[in-house]
This record gives structure tokens, C-alpha cells and sequence, in this order.
């Protein structure tokens, strides 16, 4: 007797606590962002809040201005996306909200940002004028300004990434130097190193998720330039130099993105530019190791976050396609055909899905990164690139 | 058929009626012409043609440059440049159909 009034005690209070959570006056409105992304609608001015788990756009937040070329990184709570615009304009887009918190004209003409380690500070790279501009996260209010000055005026800037240690770095495309803003003493002037040697018309450059090897693709000329940030002084080293030498080169139509690197095991795969072909480099010593003819010039080589398959999309004219390589052997195991212009493509952070922008369709495809079927499809306006807030955790992204 | 109509299809017959002129890129090719400016050019110059690492191609950056040297520029590229020849991909008078689009409605 004792036993069954303890029990439907216990059923009576679960049943209590039960309703008690589910009528919880914040449990309808509060959730999570960790599932969340952007989508940017290139030529609307327009992005989509979407929802990897429901598969669906839930909200598009609008007047954002030229998002031709955008690009976006996340404040480390994941609620703020920080859009890049090519026009010059810095939008912070609340993520929960999907309203536009703050937004403010920058610069004229820009090319890419990032975001700090410490998510205080956010960087833009601006083709006119020619530098860097940070900003305080939280306001977007000017912190410092860091033209980049050269012996024939002001160079346009590429490859800008965040580096530990509240460091930025970036490359001055017209004067061949790779620059480190260093903001750790928390003065709002940084301390700069200048490093020069860098190569000719570096065009984008990458940092490896560890924070310590920076790499700049040339356009210029053949071969690549190294930074090991943990070396004192940081020095220019040139790798790859054979690769292309006495070759001639395809016309470029679209210049490669280094951002969307591929580390696949214990080598890099990088995207050649002006070939049918990706490369193979050994992670440490930055050798070739070998090369993987493809479909059309590369603009993005993806790693699953595995590192087992590589994602590779294409220049115009063949950009309607996808080929998929297997990383231990190099041999392409795959092939899609989404749709004309396809521009992007987005791991979710287990690997499970990617999710593939396809211009010309006005669609973003979600594939099963195994199967390689589509398992659905989200309307959206001229889409371009795919940013998931998993990337708040990754440097250099 | 209210009047805005009427009008934007007159503005229409009058923005396409150069190309009709030269009568030789069919309606479907310019659409699909004008979307590889924007898009494909626009990678290097801007959607809005204004520049980025390549320059500004605005109408007004390019006013007095003539047709033949835009055109020739687009067929043949520019050395030590990023600027590529798009010769295997546009025939002549496509290159030329570009060059008097940019001349016309860069500032779009």
C-alpha cells in the first residue's frame, strides 16, 4: 500500500513537471543556433536565415545592398552573422531575430572579412580603399584604420583571415606583401609586421585551422607562398614552384577561392589555377604529392570534415557540375550535375549533408554527403555562397 | 492593358532596339549575354560593373573608348593582366554586342 501511493506520488509529480515545462511561457520562443545559417541572394540584396534540420529557409532579411562576391562570418554566441558586401557595406544580421541589428557603409568596394578570436573585432578588406578597416563587434564603430600603402599608392587587399592571438593577416595584391595586424595589446592601433616577397598578383590566400601556416595563391606567377606564424621573424617561402613552369595556362574566367582550402588527412588539396586539375600537397612539407585531373578549372576544393572525399566545383563554362575525389587515392568516385552555376557548397559540421548553391536555378540542393542523392531542395533568389554558423568555431572561416 | 505597361514595352522596344538593329544576336542569346556580364564578368569587375580586382567598366569610366577597341579587349584579353581572352567562348559580334551593352547600359 505504502509502495502504490509512493508510486503514483512519483507519477503525479512527473506528470506535474511535465506539464509544467511544456507550458513554460519561454519554451515556444527560445532555441538554438548551432543549426542555423545564411544564405546570400547575390543579386536582390538579400539573405535567408536557414535551418539545417528542418531543411528550410526560415526567414530572408532584405536591404543589404551589392551582396555580389558577400561573405559572412559569426560572433562566437552564433546569434550575430557579420555580411560582407562588395558595395562596402558591414551588416550585422541577428540570427534569432532575423532582423538586421546594425549596418553602416564601410568602404567602397570590398572584398571579404573576419572576425577576431576573441569575437571583439571584425575586419574588412576593401579593394577602394585600398586596406583593412576594423570595427568594434558589438557598435560596427571605426576601431582602426590600416591603409595599405605602397611605394605606388594604395594596394588593393586580399586573402584577409583572423589569426590566434587577436591577429589579423592579409596580402596586398598590387604590392606583393602579406601584412599581421596585431591588436593583442589591446590598443586600438595595432602593431603591424610587413612582410614582403610575397610573389606576383597574389590573388586569395588561407589559413589552416590550427592558426599557423598562411597561404597565398599567385596569380602572377607559378607556385604558392607559405607563413609559419609560429616562426620569429615570420619569413616568405615559396613552394610549388615547379608546378606549371614552361606550361601554358587556360584563360581564368573566375579566380579559384583558396577560403574553402581543403585539408584532407595529412595533405592539402588546393585548387589550380588555370588548369583542369587539383593538387595534392604534403601538410608539413609542402611538397607536391601528386595531381588529380578534373572536369573544368577548380574554384572551390571542399573537404568533407572527415577529410576522406574532396568537393570540387568549376569556372564558367563548366560550372554546372560537381566531381567528387576520394582523398587517400585521388581518383575522382563521383559525379553531379546540379544545374547551371553552381557556386558553392557547404558542409554541415558532421559531414552528414552538404548543402549546394545553384544560381541559375534559384536553389540551394541539399545533398547526402555519402549517397550523394539530394534529399531536398530550398527555393532562394540567384544564391551564392552558404555560411553555417559552425564556422563562429573555426579560424579562419 | 494599363498604361505602365504600354510604356514599359515601349522602353523595352527602345533598350533592345539596337541589338534588333544589328539583327544579329537573337533575343534569348542577349538574355543569356547580359547575365554573363553581370555575373561572370561582374566576378572580377562587380555585378554593378564598378570594379574589384578588376577596374570600374561603367559607362562613364569607359566613354571615349570605342566600340572596336572594347570589343577587341574582350576577344583577346589583356597581358599580365587578370583580363582573359574570351575568344573561344564569344564570337565576334557577341564581343561587339558586349561592348556596345557596356557602352549603353554599364551604368545600369
Amino acid at each position: 500500500m505504502i509502495r502504490l501511493a509512493t508510486l503514483s506520488a512519483f507519477v503525479i509529480s512527473l506528470f506535474v513537471l511535465t506539464g509544467h515545462t511544456a507550458t513554460h511561457p519561454l519554451q515556444e520562443s527560445l532555441r538554438g543556433t548551432g543549426n542555423l545559417g545564411v544564405v546570400i541572394e547575390r543579386a536582390s540584396g538579400s539573405v535567408l536565415i536557414i535551418d539545417t534540420t528542418k531543411r528550410a529557409a526560415l526567414a530572408r532579411v532584405e536591404g543589404l545592398g551589392d551582396l555580389s562576391h558577400a561573405s559572412v562570418v559569426f560572433s562566437p554566441s552564433q546569434q550575430y552573422a557579420y555580411v560582407f558586401g562588395r558595395d562596402g557595406g558591414l551588416s550585422k544580421i541577428d540570427m534569432l531575430t532575423s532582423t538586421l541589428a546594425r549596418r553602416i557603409i564601410q568602404g567602397g568596394n570590398s572584398i571579404g572579412g573576419a572576425i577576431s578570436d576573441d569575437g571583439t573585432l571584425v575586419a574588412v578588406s576593401n579593394y577602394e580603399p585600398g586596406g583593412v578597416r576594423v570595427f568594434d563587434a558589438a557598435t560596427l564603430e571605426l576601431v582602426a584604420d590600416i591603409p595599405a600603402n605602397w611605394k605606388n599608392g594604395r594596394s588593393k587587399t586580399v586573402g584577409l583571415v583572423d589569426a590566434p592571438g587577436r591577429r589579423f593577416v592579409f596580402t596586398l595584391w598590387d604590392a606583393g606583401e602579406t601584412w599581421i595586424a596585431d591588436f593583442s595589446s589591446g590598443a586600438t592601433t595595432p602593431s603591424l609586421t610587413k612582410i614582403g616577397g610575397v610573389g606576383n598578383q597574389p590573388y586569395d590566400a588561407l589559413i589552416t585551422a590550427d592558426g599557423r601556416f598562411y597561404l597565398t595563391g599567385l596569380f602572377g606567377e607559378d607556385g604558392m607562398t607559405v607563413f609559419d606564424l609560429w616562426q620569429t621573424p615570420v619569413v616568405a617561402r615559396r613552394i610549388l614552384a615547379a608546378y606549371g613552369r614552361g606550361q601554358k595556362r587556360l584563360p581564368v574566367y573566375k579566380m579559384p577561392h583558396l577560403e574553402g582550402w581543403a585539408l584532407a588527412g595529412d595533405r592539402f588539396v588546393l585548387p589550380a589555377i588555370g588548369r583542369h586539375e587539383v593538387l595534392w600537397v604534403d601538410a608539413r612539407s609542402f611538397k607536391e604529392l601528386r595531381r588529380t585531373k578534373v572536369h573544368g578549372q577548380p574554384v572551390f576544393a571542399v573537404a568533407r570534415p572527415d577529410g576522406r572525399h574532396v568537393w570540387v566545383n568549376f569556372a564558367h563554362p563548366r560550372n554546372d557540375t560537381i566531381q567528387v575525389i576520394d582523398a587517400p587515392t585521388g581518383t575522382v568516385v563521383h559525379e553531379l550535375k546540379p544545374g547551371p552555376a553552381v557556386l558553392h557548397m557547404e558542409f554541415l559540421p558532421r559531414g552528414n549533408e552538404v548543402w549546394v548553391s545553384v544560381r541559375d536555378s534559384n536553389v540551394i540542393q541539399v545533398y547526402d554527403a555519402r549517397r550523394f542523392t539530394k534529399v531536398a531542395e530550398i527555393p532562394a533568389k540567384s544564391p551564392s555562397g552558404i555560411f553555417l554558423t559552425a564556422r563562429a568555431y573555426r579560424t579562419g572561416l | 492593358m494599363c498604361r505602365r505597361e504600354v510604356f514599359a514595352m515601349f522602353v523595352g522596344f527602345i533598350a533592345s532596339a539596337p541589338a534588333l538593329a544589328g539583327g544579329t544576336i537573337e533575343p534569348t542569346r542577349a538574355q543569356e549575354l547580359e547575365q554573363l556580364v553581370r555575373h561572370d564578368c561582374g566576378s572580377c569587375h562587380g555585378m554593378t560593373l564598378k570594379g574589384g580586382l578588376g577596374p570600374d567598366i561603367r559607362a562613364q569610366r569607359l566613354a571615349g573608348a570605342s566600340v572596336e577597341a572594347i570589343t577587341e579587349i574582350i576577344l583577346n584579353g589583356v597581358a599580365n593582366t587578370p583580363m582573359p581572352p574570351w575568344r573561344s567562348l564569344l564570337s565576334e559580334k557577341e564581343a561587339r554586342w558586349v561592348a556596345e551593352y557596356l557602352l549603353r547600359e554599364g551604368d545600369r
